[in-house]
């Protein structure tokens, strides 16, 4: 395997490389926030502060225990989770934007104790991580959290995050124990985050506690809106144009967050619910499948 | 062997009594309606029997369990299942993943055996989806199974909550004014289906209903709510003649 | 030490409490976490800087033209961003639009003006006031009374005039309104108006007051009073009144007897626990469950 990902750096332009290992890290933790704000309908504000959580676990763990890779990203994401089961409690009693302005709290408290936290190196940051993160391990996660979402959503359990979202009473009247399954989003969205946190910070070497600040948190949960609500493919998209859009601005220097904002009014504008919120593969099939059959109306 | 008891339900909203001591004895089996004027209180009666709201007083006995202050998933669990006055369908699920839903509480495979898939989570699946699909037959849906929910005409809205409902495998079903905004055959319609899913599904039914000549016909007995009190409960016959009824509620003309 | 921290408390809470006012009252409205709020805050301050500055504008003109700058603003805003969406996305999708607007004005601000920190010339004498053992300087009287005046203001516009009755109809229902023959969109235009001129009138003062002007000023003191508002339960306007007050002197006696580095921490470390016991905000009203 370190053969081929040394066949990869060989072949493909660093600066290109560098933007798709960051899509994949973008893609976990954009799936994460998926799971809570897309598919279960609890706006969270504050997924940044989950990312941090795994970045500096995973990052401390590695650098002064010698948790081997894979342990650190493990035990960063599992924090992260905990604090996760931790912030989905007030769902308990919150609703909407309450919860909304306790999310955003959160990641701020995060942030503020990384700032002060000695062994995170303060405001200074924490340096010197292992580069353990490259394009094979970013896209094998990548994929696995895509094919277990996927399975997730189709299940049981998926079906009954959805009805949370579409109508909490009805829900609880067919049985789904909607408290404890709001906090399992929860959980599972964190340990994502957590996870691409800990992805991110061997791959960046250097992380410092405002790479994970309120336009961070907002940044995922663009990309998750703008692809469409609880879609897997739209919350793909999402974190492809976002990813990218930054990229692609730079030949407008300065003015790139000028239209970066722009064009996030002129998408919702357009696309309100998300680019692919309200297209579904059935109906995609069922346009361009069934062109020769004349089917009569019923 | 009565299926549900209400012993001196009473509830209150901020000073004011929705409801007042009332007592109800739902027989299994049976077709059982609840009537009275708007603001009577028979949909927070449903409200209570369904867990989303603690009664102020009194008790509340499923089958021979007291379930006063169980979760409203916990109550759906034990096989009570319900549709709702003012439709609450997932709007923007298929019809289909709406039934799906609907048997929720009746079916088990857990977060981390969905994330795997195993065989038995498969073969649940297999069983969901496959009654789900029997349920639409029944309502007449099936052909509309992909469709959006909110993309359904209202009296097919209305249906689709019924399967929804039955997915659970209730044994008391309680249906919150089923024949809403449906013309005279749609109703006939709908009297014919309650029949029929009641002798087929082992079922009892309660239901709050506003038109009288519906709930005359299919109704084996009937209580009367007026301003949160039950002022009178009988088979339709008796109803129709007594005296305080038709003065609060039937009115002169009936 | 206690009533000197108060006293600054007070003066930082007001203006929480005018930005705060806008989120509310917009809220109350369309339902709608207005993100650009901050950013229109940060162009009030700026309107009056200018105005001080290069045309020599006193600080109570420079303030008034700042006020009528940024409804003009607020009321643009609304046009290019949120009416276009309303009523036919979700609440999430006008979220988004929102943050889109705030990073464009932020941008927008720090392209024309630099990122560096600007300051307001001398506007008003540092002369300060003995009350007791208190200091009291001129610019807190100023930013206090100014703004006991406009809630004051406030207060009187929705509970007794015709608008303001509008806007108490519009925050109930409406669609309910809309059918009463209430020109919705004139209504939500006007609670645009009328937010952002309480955000251009606190930004102006905390300009003055802490003497520093810069394009990115709008998102943590947006973050702030959003978090004063919700913790007043957002759409009520006393709410967002003593949410402002009571924030703004949590964060300062935390900094006086806890820890400056963790300013920020305890305001929102504050916000979260007030909502752990009271789900509603400080002056929410319970809402029950429709079924």
């Amino acid at each position: 395997m370190n053969g081929l990902d040394a066949a990869i750096t060989q072949y493909i332009d660093p600066y290109y490389l560098r933007i798709m290992i960051l899509l994949g890290i973008n893609i976990i933790l954009a799936l994460g926030l998926n799971l809570i704000t897309g598919v279960t309908g609890q706006l969270s504000m504050g997924h940044a502060g989950f990312m941090s959580i795994g970045a500096y676990t995973s990052a401390i763990l590695s650098m002064q225990f010698g948790f081997s890779y894979l342990m650190a990203l493990l035990a960063g994401a599992a924090v992260a989770a905990f604090f996760g089961f931790l912030i989905g409690i007030p769902t308990l009693r919150l609703e909407g934007d309450y919860l909304a302005m306790v999310t955003i709290g959160f990641a701020e408290i995060i942030r503020v104790f990384f700032l002060n936290f000695e062994p995170g190196g303060k405001a200074v940051g924490l340096s010197g991580i292992p580069q353990h993160t490259n394009f094979i391990t970013v896209w094998l996660i990548a994929l696995l959290i895509i094919a277990l979402n996927t399975r997730l959503l189709k299940s049981r359990m998926g079906r009954a995050f959805y009805a949370i979202r579409e109508n909490e009473i009805a829900a609880a009247s067919t049985g789904i124990d909607t408290t404890r399954l709001k906090i399992l989003a929860f959980t599972a969205g964190s340990f994502l985050g957590g996870l691409g946190g800990g992805l991110y910070s061997h791959y960046m070497y250097y992380i410092n506690p405002q790479d994970f600040g309120f336009m961070k948190s907002i940044e995922l949960l663009n990309m998750v809106i703008l692809g469409g609500m609880g879609s897997i493919p739209g919350t793909i998209l999402g974190s492809f144009i976002l990813t990218l859009a930054p990229e692609m601005l730079r030949i407008v220097a300065e003015y790139r967050l000028l239209f970066y904002g722009a064009l996030l009014v002129i998408l919702m504008i357009f696309r309100p619910n998300g680019i692919l919120g309200d297209v579904r593969i059935y109906d995609l099939k069922k346009r361009w499948g069934r062109k020769e059959v004349k089917t009569c109306q019923s | 062997m009565p299926v549900l008891t209400l012993e001196g339900i009473s509830q209150e909203f901020g000073g004011l009594r929705a409801l007042d001591g009332v007592n109800m004895v739902v027989e299994e089996g049976e077709i059982f309606g609840i009537i009275g004027p708007n603001g009577a209180g028979k949909t927070t009666l449903f409200n209570i029997i369904t867990g989303i709201y603690v009664p102020s007083e009194g008790d509340l006995i499923f089958k021979e369990r007291r379930i006063n202050r169980m979760a409203t998933h916990n109550i759906a669990r034990l096989g009570i299942g319900r549709t709702f006055q003012n439709i609450r369908l997932f709007n923007k699920l298929s019809v289909l993943d709406n039934v799906r839903v609907g048997s929720h509480g009746i079916s088990r495979s857990g977060f981390f055996k969905s994330l795997l898939g195993l065989p038995s989570m498969l073969r649940e699946e297999k069983e969901i989806k496959s009654r789900a699909e029997e349920l639409l037959e029944l309502v007449g849906l099936y052909d509309k199974k992909m469709e959006y929910a909110d993309n359904l005409a209202y009296g097919e809205q209305r249906r689709l909550e019924i399967a929804r409902a039955l997915a659970l495998k209730p044994s008391l079903l309680l249906l919150d004014e089923p024949a809403a905004g449906m013309n005279s055959g749609e109703k006939v319609e709908l009297m014919k289906f309650i029949e029929q899913i009641r002798q087929e599904m082992k079922l009892t039914i309660l239901l709050v209903e506003h038109d009288m000549s519906l709930v005359m016909t299919i109704c084996e007995r009937i209580a009367v709510l007026d301003y949160g009190r039950k002022i009178a409960e009988g088979p339709p016959e008796e109803i129709k003649n007594d005296e305080r009824v038709i003065q609060s509620y039937l009115g002169v003309g009936a | 030490m206690f009533w000197e921290q108060l006293l600054n408390g007070l003066t930082l809470g007001s203006t929480y409490a005018l930005i705060a006012l806008g989120y509310t009252m917009v809220y109350g409205i369309v339902q709608l976490i207005n993100f650009a709020h901050g950013e229109i805050y940060m162009f009030g301050a700026f309107a009056g800087l200018i105005l001080v500055s290069f045309f020599g504008f006193n600080l109570i003109a420079a303030m008034l033209a700042a006020m009528l700058f940024c409804m003009l603003l607020g009321i643009l805003v609304e046009r290019i961003a949120y009416r276009p969406l309303r009523g036919k996305s979700s609440r999430l999708s006008a979220l988004i639009s929102a943050i889109g607007v705030s990073i464009f004005l932020s941008t927008l601000m720090a392209l024309m003006a630099g990122t560096n920190t600007h300051r307001y010339p001398e506007v008003i004498a540092h002369q300060s006031y003995h009350l007791g053992s208190l200091d009291l300087s001129l610019m807190q009287i100023l930013i206090l009374a100014v703004s006991a005046l406009l809630m004051i203001g406030l207060q009187f516009m929705v509970q007794k005039t015709r608008i303001g009755k509008a806007m108490r109809a519009c925050s109930q229902d409406l669609d309910a309104s809309y059918l009463m023959g209430i020109n919705v969109n004139r209504v939500i235009s006007f609670t645009f108006a009328v937010g952002s001129a309480l955000a251009a009138a606190g930004g102006v003062m905390v300009g003055v007051y802490y003497n520093a002007v810069w394009p990115y000023m709008g998102m943590m003191a947006g973050l702030k009073a959003f978090a004063a508002a919700v913790m007043g339960g957002i759409g009520s306007i006393p709410g967002a009144m003593i949410g402002g007050l009571s924030l703004g002197i949590m964060e300062i006696m935390g900094v006086a007897y806890l820890s400056s580095s963790y300013k920020d921490a305890i305001a929102f470390g504050m916000l979260i626990l007030v909502l752990l016991i009271r789900p509603q905000g400080l002056m929410g009203q319970k809402i029950s469950k429709k079924v």
